[in-house]
């Protein structure tokens, strides 16, 4: 049995003018860490509304632990954890209030289930007495997850759990979500960061509301049909406008210090390109073959989908 | 249950940890309370006067120094012309121009009648009102003193009218207002607080969070409805405490009655605010929503001018607020000293509009979540 399944799901809003789903189908397994993974205004978030029975689809069906989303709603809510993007705890409450709070809503106490948050936990318990409202981005992040996962959910929803956080804390964030992951809960997990999509198992790519690719990061990248050349020189800007502008080139993005590139005709020899880029009076040209990551699959599906 | 006496519990600890809410609520009723009805005081006095003299009789004096001496008015002037003492109104020093013409006495003795001129100031409505009567009943009582008239006798059988103020014998403003104050805070109490505070959660977001837990719509309802249902009981309390301790007014019916009423009129309230956190998504909106329905229930619930005296489809609107009902019942109980019977068909009406507003609210509830 999936541990989630949702099936030709399409949400409007405002009246049918801004389409945020688009026929969504996807399955998640059970125990599996899964990201979906897109840019802003893709939809994850209403994917995830539908999921934690907040919000009605406009068509299709959902189920989470077998559960239907509309009609079993109260069975799912007492089985699943979710964290939405905003931090949404009571900010005049202290740490230890909301925790409390939240898990006599679900009937259970922090001791009944301590060992499941004990390592959040006790990165947060000396601010015990602090109000939630005056916590750093990092130690909110930890709370939300703890009064997430204060019930034992059999299911996990974490919505954008990183943006906003710190590198060493969004590591942090992905170390425990692993460590969850032995103890048998399915996580979902959505991310515009393209870097966390390696860290899921397997991983939705997801655009305007539509999936373009659900597989491991693996295969998705390894499904990268073309040879990925990174480019470097001297003027970049310069570089990206002259490399868009010769016949042989396919595509071509600034990525950090390189420009990733792919060729109409593959060749095995980079000599004949670099040497077109000389001619046009660059200088310090380094050209190499690399390995795409999931962002390079990302874009590229992109640009399938929009032409 | 044990979840909706665990939701309570973290609402009043919300309500008590925030020092300014926690302060208004109850330095705003005893302050208001204290203020407002010294404020709103109808009985005219001071009212300024400008005299223009064209007789200077013994007449007119007279008249002149029983206005004087009548203690409602301040004699400002006394022009020679009647174009020097307009320009006292003009120019806001006077209320009121008396214009005593010439051969005031001569005719007054020759004729038996003589006309005067009152000029009132009408931009202050109730003061130029109420001033020009004054002055009319002074000059009224000076036309049945002179001797011209005295000699004559006055025709017997005439009918002659004479008040007493029964419940409020004094005819005092205070004791009219402060109950209605009183229904004026639990007022705001239920009415903008829950409000408020509903949709505080959504705003914030924290309604997210809840809703994705098994806890049940009602018990959220009640656990957000209950503590501002004490909050505005106790607020009641403090201000007939205030009511008797400043003003000496102490309820002649009985306070079981006027519990009840509060009680059921607080639960309508309640739901008036819920209606509109349900319509609204930030604190600003539900402000403004509530605000505006407020001042309707202030200035037409007979708060400060008497229903009666509206026209009929404000009379309408009027009895088609929670609030009218209630001030009516509490001036009634307070001043009156009502029993239940006498109270039987508000307590009609404050049901229905409790059961109106929640079930209303409730309904819209359950269609936006």
């Amino acid at each position: 049995m999936s541990a989630v399944t949702l099936d030709h799901i399409t949400k409007t809003y405002d009246k049918g003018k801004v389409l945020a789903v688009d026929d969504v189908s996807l399955q998640v397994a059970e125990g599996e860490l899964f990201g979906l993974i897109g840019p802003d205004g893709a939809g994850k978030t209403s994917i995830f509304r539908i999921l934690t029975t907040l919000l009605l689809a406009d068509k299709g069906s959902a189920a989470v632990q077998g559960y239907d989303c509309v009609k079993d709603y109260r069975e799912i809510r007492s089985r699943i954890g979710y964290m939405p993007g905003r931090f949404s705890l009571y900010q005049d409450l202290t740490v230890k209030e909301n925790l409390d709070f939240f898990a006599t809503l679900f009937g259970s106490t922090i001791e009944s289930n301590y060992d499941l948050i004990k390592d959040i936990y006790d990165q947060i318990k000396p601010f015990n007495d602090r109000r939630a409202g005056k916590l750093s981005g990092g130690m909110k992040q930890k709370l939300a997850l703890c009064c997430a996962l204060i019930h034992k959910p059999e299911v996990l929803f974490l919505d954008e759990p990183t943006t906003g956080v710190d590198v060493v804390s969004r590591k942090e964030f992905w170390d425990m979500l692993k460590k969850l992951k032995t103890q048998g809960i399915t996580i979902v997990v959505s991310t515009p960061y393209m870097d966390e999509a390696m860290l899921c198992e397997r991983i939705a790519l997801i655009q305007n509301g539509k999936i373009m690719s659900v597989d491991t990061p693996e295969k998705i990248i390894a499904a990268y049909p073309v040879k990925l050349y990174a480019i470097k020189a001297d003027n970049i800007y310069r570089l990206l406008t002259d490399l868009r502008s010769m016949p042989e080139v396919d595509t071509s993005f600034a990525f950090g210090e390189y420009i990733h590139l792919t060729l109409k005709n593959e060749r095995a020899d980079t000599t004949a390109l670099q040497q077109a880029i000389e001619q046009r009076g660059h200088t310090h040209v380094t050209i190499k073959v690399i390995q795409p990551g999931i962002e390079d699959s990302f874009i590229r599906f992109m640009n399938q989908d929009s032409k | 249950m044990i979840v909706l006496g665990y939701i309570l519990k973290k609402e009043f600890k919300q309500i008590f940890r925030d020092k300014t809410i926690i302060a208004m609520m109850f330095a705003m009723p005893t302050i208001q309370l204290i203020i407002l009805p010294l404020a709103m005081n109808f009985d005219v006095k001071h009212v300024n006067l400008a005299v223009v003299d064209h007789d200077h009789s013994s007449y007119s004096r007279q008249l002149i120094s029983k206005i004087g001496a009548s203690g409602y008015f301040n004699i400002v002037a006394a022009e020679p012309s009647f174009q020097q003492a307009i320009t006292y109104i003009e120019k806001e020093k006077a209320d009121l121009v008396l214009e005593i013409p010439a051969d005031f006495e001569s005719n007054l003795v020759r004729e038996g009648t003589q006309k005067l001129g009152v000029t009132v100031d009408a931009i202050n409505g109730t003061k130029a009102a109420i001033g020009g009567n004054y002055l009319l009943s002074v000059i009224n009582d000076f036309n049945q003193q002179i001797p011209v008239n005295a000699g004559r006798n006055m025709p017997s059988g005439a009918i002659d009218i004479t008040y007493s103020n029964w419940f409020n014998p004094l005819a005092e403003y205070r004791f009219y207002v402060v109950p209605a104050v009183l229904v004026l805070l639990l007022t705001l109490i239920g009415g903008f607080m829950s409000a408020l505070n509903i949709v505080r959660e959504k705003e914030v977001g924290t309604i997210e969070q809840i809703n994705v837990t098994p806890i049940r719509k009602w018990e959220f309802i009640l656990g957000k409805l209950i503590p501002f249902w004490v909050v505005g009981m106790i607020v009641f309390t403090l201000g007939l405490g205030v009511a008797w301790g400043v003003y000496g007014i102490w309820p002649v019916g009985s306070f079981v009655t006027m519990y009840v009423f509060a009680a059921i009129y607080l639960v309508a309230l309640l739901g008036f605010g819920l209606l509109i956190s349900t319509y609204t998504s930030n604190q600003l909106q539900a402000m403004f929503v509530a605000f505006f329905f407020i001042m309707i229930f202030m200035l037409m619930s007979g708060l400060f001018t008497a229903v009666d005296s509206m026209p009929p489809w404000a009379k309408l609107i009027a009895n088609l607020t929670p609030v009218t009902h209630f001030i009516k019942v509490i001036r009634m109980i307070v001043l009156k000293g009502s029993g239940f019977a006498d109270v039987q068909k508000e307590l009609v009406y404050l049901l229905l509009f409790a059961a109106g507003l929640n079930g209303w609210a409730i309904f819209n509830y359950r269609k936006t979540s």
